[in-house]
């Protein structure tokens, strides 16, 4: 049970998840699969930090996850930077708009937020379809594939490895923070905005620090996603990406970071599962949702968590 | 110098005056109690000096420093903390991590360390973390140390509050009926811990309803009645005074 207790076990879970996938499958489909699984797990973690810990909602991140993604396109292709630099660009672009954005729009609380945030990403989203010149416009851009000292990453298997070392490194970065002032000072402006100024917590700040960071940890997902697919198209910024992230880390469970993963790792397999149903797919998707917020209500890790300790 | 002085304090709401013009000072080391019937102003006044209301007159002095209308966080930063009469405890931590929460100001807070957890990171939280088993011992809640706060009993939450604003070294320490909603067991393990506060060389001011408790702890007393000044002194004189006997013990009586 201590061991259960210990904040950094789920890093070690993590890391032994990835290396344990390529010995039990092999073909590149479920490879793919679980690559994917990990560059979505990794946006939701960074919004587990906003959302599930500092308590403050986003229905945008997809515009964050969207910079990541059109830096990797459109650095190459129009500036003739390398990919890697068009990635670090991206994610010091996302975090400088949450920065400047964040400001102004985190003075707002609740549905006020959630709707503000959905502007925010719905702006972003706009941009991208309507600078053609750059973007493609709505039917996108190809993505140049990534290349680092001479070596190019396009095989699944090469995306599976660099996806799930971040995943791994983004986990252990967002422990490190939970654990630390930082992450303290976030969840007490979650549960109590009042005692958190009594103590001297300047509470916009780490509203702001939470944004910042999950938008970064967005956009290197996005830069991820669009070097995988060595394509982009507006959908990878659009308004019904942000609500996926929202569920994945709603039904995985907020504030816990392999719940992120699990609510990822549910919401890229379900459909994967649920072809067989064909016409009813999303009927089964929409219903299996339903279903798991029913019965696991604080999400999947943190209900199954108290259910065993309930037991022990 | 007083440690905390309030002088002519006002304020009303939509033209109802809650306070008219109070004026008190606290010393260094005493257990100074405000009371008063309900209406009284007690909680308005509790709340011009924690930084929550600004006065329409009057000032607020923190250790000779003016801070009226200062807000909570700029008077944490100054000395003084406080806790709430309906809890205001983070309830998805532990014990031990509301009180290291009340670190905050005496913690490095630059981001980097933190993210990659640098060795003095990982040091400052262990120094945290002792800092917070001794206080949490202080008021007696060792035992509950890594217990979900949402999980713990009313009077011990009680004690947690007071434990955490300590965390924050204050030199005044505000609590708003710290035995409100209190078993007498548990009133009893909270004037205890009140005492110690006192007797650690923190200058404490309460707001209570539990007379038995102000009278036996308080070194003086001040009471309102509809937003004014009616009596202040020792237990004794306070309950000796005529009007106070009339007003607000009288009309329990």
């Amino acid at each position: 049970m201590k061991a259960l207790r210990n904040p950094y076990t789920v890093v070690l879970v993590l890391a032994a998840i990835v290396v344990a996938i390529p010995f039990i499958v092999s073909t590149t489909f479920y490879l793919r699969i679980a690559a994917l699984v990990f560059i979505f797990s990794l946006a939701v973690v960074g919004l587990n930090l906003l959302m599930g810990f500092a308590g403050q909602v986003s229905l945008g991140h997809a515009g964050f996850f969207g910079i990541g993604a059109y830096a990797v396109a459109v650095g190459p292709t129009h500036l003739g930077v390398p990919s890697w630099v068009a990635l670090l660009a991206g994610a010091a672009i996302a975090g400088l708009l949450a920065f400047l954005v964040g400001r102004p729009i985190l003075k707002l609380k609740g549905h006020y937020l959630a709707v503000a945030t959905l502007g925010l990403g719905i702006l972003i989203a706009m941009v991208f379809t309507n600078e053609a010149r750059f973007t493609g416009g709505p039917d996108g851009m190809p993505v140049p594939r990534l290349e680092l000292f001479g070596w190019r990453a396009r095989t699944p298997i090469a995306w599976y490895w660099m996806s799930g070392v971040t995943l791994v490194i983004g986990a252990l970065i967002a422990v490190n923070l939970i654990e630390s002032p930082t992450g303290r000072a976030f969840r007490a402006v979650h549960d109590s905005e009042t005692a958190a100024r009594t103590l001297g917590i300047d509470v916009s700040r780490y509203k702001l620090i939470a944004f910042v960071l999950s938008a970064v940890y967005a956009a290197v997902a996005g830069a991820y996603l669009a070097l995988f697919d060595a394509l982009v198209t507006p959908v990878t910024a659009g308004f019904l990406r942000s609500i996926e992230f929202v569920t994945m880390a709603v039904i995985g469970g907020l504030g816990s970071i392999f719940g992120g993963v699990v609510g990822a790792a549910v919401l890229v397999l379900l459909p994967q599962v649920l072809t067989k149903f064909h016409d009813y797919e999303h009927v089964m998707l929409g219903l299996l949702m339903m279903v798991f917020m029913i019965f696991l209500p604080a999400g999947i890790v943190p209900s199954l968590a108290r259910l065993i300790g309930r037991k022990s | 110098m007083s440690a905390l002085a309030v002088e002519g304090v006002a304020i009303a709401f939509g033209g109802v005056t809650a306070v008219a013009g109070v004026s008190l000072a606290v010393q260094p080391g005493e257990i100074f109690a405000i009371i008063g019937p309900n209406g009284a102003g007690k909680t308005t006044l509790f709340n011009i000096i924690a930084g929550i209301y600004a006065p329409a007159r009057g000032r607020v002095m923190l250790g000779g420093e003016d801070v009226t209308g200062f807000a909570p966080h700029l008077l944490a930063r100054r000395g003084l903390s406080r806790t709430f009469q309906n809890l205001q405890i983070f309830f998805r931590m532990t014990a031990a991590e509301n009180v290291m929460v009340g670190r905050h100001l005496h913690e490095k807070r630059g981001l980097l360390p933190h993210l990659f957890a640098l060795p003095s990171a990982l040091r400052q939280n262990r120094e945290t973390r002792q800092k917070a088993e001794e206080l949490l011992a202080f008021v007696g809640l060792s035992t509950l140390a890594d217990q979900p706060a949402g999980t713990m009993p009313y009077g011990a939450l009680k004690r947690l509050e007071i434990a955490r604003a300590l965390a924050t070294e204050p030199k005044v320490l505000l609590l708003d009926e710290p035995a409100a909603g209190c078993n007498p067991v548990e009133t009893e393990e909270v004037d205890t811990v009140i005492q110690k506060v006192a007797a650690s060389g923190v200058t404490v001011v309460l707001v209570e309803h539990d007379m038995k408790l102000v009278m036996k702890i308080s070194s003086r007393i001040h009471v309102l009645d509809q937003g004014r000044t009616l009596a202040e002194g020792t237990a004794a004189q306070v309950r000796a005074n005529a009007d106070v006997v009339k007003v607000y013990l009288g009309a329990h009586a």
